[in-house]
């Protein structure tokens, strides 16, 4: 893969970079309650991010995408929870590090953004503590020089008069601004992999398009990685590189953005694609959602788990597994795609 | 409704505790602001300066009062400020406290004196009567009693502050390491303090006190203190397990942040709301079990040093004929008590979500 993303992003930050940052291999958590059968909620998934490159995971709730992230930050419980396969971070395996070593990594190597930032933000301390919390951690900076920097990162995000708003706690903030504070934070060390679980999803409409421009331009200047999780069709069309289609735990379709958009081969993200709303419907028109609920799924195992919610379902999606197929940079999981015909 | 009544009383308790400790996870700026309510009340360094920076928001309260953004702590403080009940118990808090700083300056006599004690006949005058300059007459040695009364407030401020800071002392240490660490500490503790909560609380006390091999001030308190360590204990446990499922706990973690100053940090001043809460409500209890263990001989023996509880122990003999030795230390003990109660629910009420209107 010679990408000329790479090229760009590398000659920007000036790192070396000839594979993908992050290689997720085969990742697969399944919770385990004694005397309770066990669940897979991730199941065998694949994907690279490379320098610079804005990766989505897309899907609907409970498809895995944040087990999926949480997987790759270690943040899961130890107990209850068996994690497979391989996540390798220039080439070191995340998941075999130890407590503490992955503890020293989250934060400066990889940072992630949640989805609430209402309540992600600790509300007994000011803000400026809590960005100079990392500092002071991970680049061993004392309180002073790091509320120093910590202000600069609050500027950058666009919040205005930052030497007041360190001072401030996060319930003196709009959610918009907290959603910058958080911003702020996960990059105030520079990590090289960030993760956004659903940044937007608290945000009102027009907060949301300044949080994914804020987003989009500070990755862009500093070659980070993004892996971008979320349910809104509309945020990837906006920010991903690439495109992933998480059901049931595992990647139905992968392709670039414009491919996937313009032509989606699974029934799913074919589905996802009609059930947005759009402005060029006739006013009355019902919006077209996919049936049935993530609870109708079939197991993976024999046969489609998407097969009983598919318009496009043959008898064969009841009898196997369909497999992940590589097709001119897509990937593709399904028995009888729709719009291959060219 | 259980049989055993012991049983039930431990039950009881457990479930009071439970619904307390529960408060802390629900609203999501509620233990911020409890946790500044704690850090004024404890005055620790670091959180004062919290409670410093955040002191404006009280005061401008009244300026945006009922706004969508208006903090817990400044909207539970303009209730308070309407709050009849709040100002009653508050009230009689601070006129105790202000008793107690100044006893030797507002008592009319020496109390360790006999001076009406050429008054006191054993068998036909016992206790001598009211009579100018002793609004209350004489004790059974001719000490003033209203001199006593005030004085004795002391005593009782003393050892209910020092026994609810030491429980509360046990109680944070115990439950922090229950619920920050988990597993078979959490276990171990919490077995252990359950077994303490299922035995009634005065009855532990005495047993407590009983194992010194003599009473003093410091048995009482500690005595006291070791039955206030369970409810602390179990109360800081319960809000530690939410905060520990909490996002900004999460996020912290995706920062990182070591688990000590995951614990220290962002876990225990966010839990700390209910126990601030409890502690006022246990300075109550720690007052009246004072005042029993006193009164049943547990207490100070020292004579020179009046209590309540003592006071009242020892007018029971004359309970018949001169029944306003007694009924006075066991006013002050119940308008004391009293008023922390009042001061400690209203405050609870002020701070719980699920009680707003």
């Amino acid at each position: 893969m010679t990408q000329i993303v790479d090229a760009t992003s590398e000659s920007k930050r000036g790192r070396r970079s000839d594979g993908p940052l992050l290689e997720v291999r085969d990742l697969s958590v399944t919770f385990t309650r004694r005397g309770e059968q066990p669940f897979t909620a991730v199941d065998g998934v694949s994907f690279d991010v490379s320098p610079g490159q804005t990766v989505g995971l897309v899907g609907e709730s409970g498809c895995g995408k944040s087990v999926t992230s949480l997987a790759i930050m270690g943040l899961l419980p130890h107990r209850g929870n068996r994690i497979e396969g391989e996540v390798l971070f220039e080439g070191t395996d995340l998941l075999k590090l130890g407590d503490r070593e992955m503890n020293d990594r989250r934060g400066r190597e990889v940072g992630m953004i949640f989805q609430d930032p209402l309540s992600s933000l600790n509300p007994v301390i000011p803000l400026g503590v809590q960005v100079a919390e990392v500092l002071e951690r991970h680049k061993g900076m004392s309180r002073k020089s790091a509320l120093v920097v910590g202000q600069e990162m609050i500027e950058k995000v666009g919040i205005p008069d930052p030497t007041r708003r360190l001072k401030d706690y996060p319930h003196q903030l709009s959610g918009g601004m907290r959603q910058r504070v958080l911003i702020a934070i996960a990059l105030a060390c520079e990590p090289r992999l960030l993760i956004a679980d659903e940044p937007t999803t608290a945000l009102d409409v027009t907060i949301q398009a300044q949080i994914l421009a804020l987003l989009s331009e500070l990755v862009e200047g500093s070659g980070t990685a993004l892996i971008m999780i979320t349910h809104d069709l509309g945020v990837v069309a906006g920010l991903c590189d690439e495109v992933n289609v998480l059901y049931g735990g595992r990647i139905v379709e992968r392709a670039e953005r414009h491919a996937l958009f313009a032509r989606p081969h699974h029934p799913y993200t074919n589905g996802l694609l009609a059930s947005i709303p759009s402005l060029e419907s006739a006013r009355g028109d019902r919006l077209t959602p996919i049936p049935g609920s993530v609870a109708d799924n079939l197991p993976w195992t024999g046969s489609c788990a998407f097969a009983p919610r598919c318009f496009n379902a043959i008898p064969i999606c009841r009898q196997t597994t369909p497999e992940l197929v590589e097709d001119r940079g897509r990937s593709l999981r399904c028995h009888n795609p729709v719009g291959m015909d060219e | 409704m259980p049989t055993n009544p012991f049983s039930s009383f431990g039950d009881r308790k457990k479930r009071r505790i439970d619904d307390l400790a529960a408060t802390a996870g629900d609203a999501e700026r509620q233990p911020a602001d409890d946790a500044k309510v704690g850090a004024a009340a404890t005055g620790s360094a670091q959180h004062a300066g919290n409670g410093g920076t955040q002191g404006p928001t009280v005061e401008d309260a009244g300026a945006i009062a009922g706004g969508a953004g208006q903090s817990l702590l400044a909207s539970a403080w303009e209730r308070l400020r309407r709050d009849k009940v709040f100002l009653v118990g508050a009230g009689i808090t601070l006129v105790f406290v202000l008793l107690a700083l100044f006893a030797p300056l507002i008592a009319p006599h020496d109390p360790t004196k006999g001076l009406l004690l050429n008054q006191v006949r054993q068998m036909t005058n016992p206790v001598p009567g009211a009579q100018p300059g002793f609004p209350l007459g004489g004790d059974t040695v001719g000490r003033d009693l209203l001199s006593r009364l005030i004085v004795g407030s002391r005593q009782t401020l003393i050892v209910g502050v020092f026994a609810t800071l030491g429980g509360l002392a046990g109680g944070l240490t115990l439950g922090t390491l229950a619920g920050a660490l988990g597993g078979w500490v959490d276990s171990f503790v919490m077995r252990a303090v359950d077994v303490m909560l299922s035995i009634p609380s005065l009855l532990l006390a005495i047993s407590i006190a009983a194992l010194a091999p003599e009473p003093s001030q410091i048995t009482l308190i500690i005595a006291i203190a070791v039955v206030q360590v369970p409810i602390f204990a179990r109360l800081l446990r319960g809000s530690l397990l939410a905060q520990r499922s909490s996002d900004h706990v999460l996020a912290a973690r995706a920062l990182g942040v070591r688990p000590v100053s995951i614990i220290f940090r962002h876990m225990l001043p966010n839990a700390l709301g209910p126990v601030i809460v409890q502690a006022t409500l246990v300075l109550a209890t720690s007052i009246i079990d004072a005042a029993a263990l006193s009164f049943l001989g547990l207490g100070n023996p020292d004579d020179r040093q009046p209590e309540w509880g003592a006071m009242l122990g020892t007018a029971q003999q004359y309970l018949g004929d001169y029944p306003h030795l007694a009924v006075f230390p066991a006013l002050c003990i119940i308008v004391v008590a009293l008023g922390f109660t009042l001061m400690g629910e209203s405050l609870r009420e002020a701070l719980d979500p699920k009680s707003r209107r």
